[in-house]
């Protein structure tokens, strides 16, 4: 069986500008992938590519084996793309709106049954007879999504879909992306909110200034570039030259120390004492996907 | 009909629900049909009353009457040239255009779409037109097919012309420029006020250059069994310019020209 999304070895350049060098990435059918990088890493520029709106300068894409340049017909066919720009069709409510959307890829009447299980599902049912400019933001956003979903796509791509939107709507979109992935939908996200990522997606890939630097399940990036985090509030003082290196990071008095091992903690704690700094409050963590990130991403850009 | 042929039916017919879909939200996206009709009106009222019974184009057929025509036909052009260009600008500004860009409607289906809207609303306006005009003057006949044929590949024309401007233009006054600076002054210089045998030689020969020209002229000769020139002429170089400017259309929406970077 093909995969949701074979990429191979796919370059783009603009002008000077070599905004992704040679991405390689496979992701298999069911999957709830995300791929997190910081601004200008290249992930919408990658996922444009997907999705047909920028051409490659080289390599390519397939989506479930159909090549997005020379078969684009069956690969947007498969695939549901969520624009990141907040864009909207003036002229039409939300229903209407969707059944066009579905219309453009061939689904009729038929496909209603659907159009309304999205509407319900992302709490747009009492909005399905407005038209879309008075929409709020929070309900554009909504309606966009349902777009995407309109023809019922077995890849569904979620370019930042939370970026301002309210905690309600993000639990709600959420729900709903988890039960279409357990039907069997891939899904596909891209997300600033690294929280979101660990407790949704079972693989993450990272990416930094066009590169795929990690690629790996969650458990593993979080086993492999995190242990504990240890947070001492220890006021206005300076540390010891010999912790610096495990400080993290330091405001307000209260200092972040990353430790590899438990032992490490002992360490830190002898180490203040032996420098007659006083401990006011401690607490220790476990470290989460923001911490990988910094680790990988964070520290040289 | 037996299975094998329903389902290769349905399949037909899911394949033309696409560019049917995008064909349908063009035209109900743009509905003003009155604001051309009123001002063709407007013209008709004024030329009218200020030069009828003053200027005879050709022998028997007053000034109103020979104005007529033109004006349905002007209207006919600028119209289909609105509806393809303003629903491009506007949606590449606006920026819902990629939710069409993400479909998988192929690049013939997408001009067959716009093509077809403009096409549609060019009559629309140009039939209103008629119809109200018909209660101030007899307008006469003479040729229904020509009359069909010319209004048919003017609003095609037009409609591609618009298509390609809304897809070079990023800009709202760009846009406006392309109305201002061509498609204004061609339509106004064409010989709907006038017969261009009425010009001194050097502008009779400018306007043979002005495609419009000849779009008026041979949906006149549908009505009045006379034009300037001979309307099998003049349908040779509508149906060659309509043609030109399809390939050419056609050749930028598959490179995906200003619309896939």
């Amino acid at each position: 069986m093909n995969p949701a999304i074979k990429i191979n070895g796919i370059h783009k350049n603009f002008g000077n500008l070599h905004a992704l060098k040679g991405i390689d990435l496979t992701i298999e059918r069911g999957e709830f992938f995300a791929l997190l990088g910081p601004n200008g890493a290249g992930k919408s520029t990658l996922i444009s590519i997907l999705a047909g709106l920028i051409k490659p300068s080289a390599g390519d894409i397939s989506v479930m084996g159909f090549d997005v340049v020379n078969q684009y017909q069956q690969a947007r066919q498969l695939l549901g793309v969520v624009p990141q720009e907040l864009v909207f069709d003036p002229f039409f409510n939300v229903r209407e709106m969707l059944r066009f959307q579905a219309g453009y890829f061939g689904r009729g009447k038929e496909n209603d049954a659907w159009v309304d299980e999205i509407l319900e599902g992302l709490g747009l049912a009492d909005k399905a007879n407005t038209n879309m400019r008075k929409l709020s933001g929070g309900m554009k956003r909504r309606a966009l999504i349902a777009q995407a979903l309109a023809h019922k796509p077995p890849v569904i791509v979620l370019d930042e879909p939370t970026a301002g939107v309210d905690v309600e709507l993000r639990q709600m979109l959420w729900e709903f992306i988890k039960k279409l992935n357990r039907e069997g939908h891939t899904i596909i996200l891209t997300t600033h909110y690294l929280e979101e990522a660990e407790a949704l997606c079972s693989r993450v890939g990272m990416m930094k200034q066009g590169e795929i630097v990690a690629l790996d399940s969650t458990a593993n990036l979080l086993n492999k570039f995190a242990g504990k985090k240890l947070r001492l509030t220890l006021g206005d003082v300076a540390l010891p030259d010999h912790i610096h290196s495990l400080l993290r990071h330091q405001e307000d008095g209260i200092f972040t120390f990353a430790l590899s091992d438990m032992a490490q903690i002992e360490f830190v704690l002898s180490a203040l004492k032996t420098a007659n700094i006083k401990v006011l409050d401690m607490q220790l963590n476990e470290a989460d996907l923001e911490d990988v990130f910094l680790s990988l991403v964070g520290k040289s850009s | 009909m037996n299975t094998d042929k329903v389902t290769s039916f349905l399949n037909l017919n899911a394949s033309f629900r696409g560019p049917w879909t995008l064909l349908k939200k063009e035209l109900l996206a743009f509905q003003t049909v009155a604001a051309p009709v009123i001002t063709a009106l407007l013209y008709l009222l004024i030329f009218a009353h200020v030069l009828e019974g003053h200027v005879q184009v050709y022998n028997g057929v007053p000034y109103t009457a020979f104005l007529i025509p033109g004006l349905i036909m002007m209207s006919v052009l600028q119209n289909a040239f609105a509806n393809s260009s303003s629903s491009l600008i506007q949606s590449k500004v606006m920026g819902n255009l990629v939710f069409v860009l993400l479909t998988p409607l192929t690049h013939f289906q997408f001009f067959a779409a716009f093509l077809c809207a403009a096409i549609i609303r060019g009559l629309v306006v140009g039939l209103c037109i008629y119809l109200v005009a018909m209660w101030f003057v007899d307008i006469p006949i003479a040729n229904p097919f020509l009359i069909l044929a010319f209004a048919l590949l003017g609003s095609a024309l037009l409609g591609t012309f618009g298509i390609i401007a809304g897809i070079w233009a990023d800009r709202f006054d760009q846009m406006a420029a392309f109305q201002n600076f061509i498609i204004m002054p061609l339509s106004f210089l064409s010989g709907v006020f006038y017969s261009i045998h009425s010009l001194p030689p050097f502008w009779q020969k400018l306007s043979q250059l002005n495609p419009f020209f000849y779009m008026i002229d041979g949906f006149r000769y549908g009505f009045f069994g006379r034009g300037d020139v001979s309307p099998l002429l003049s349908l040779s170089i509508v149906g060659a310019s309509f043609l030109v400017l399809a390939l050419i259309t056609l050749k930028m929406l598959k490179s995906g020209y200003k619309l896939r970077a």
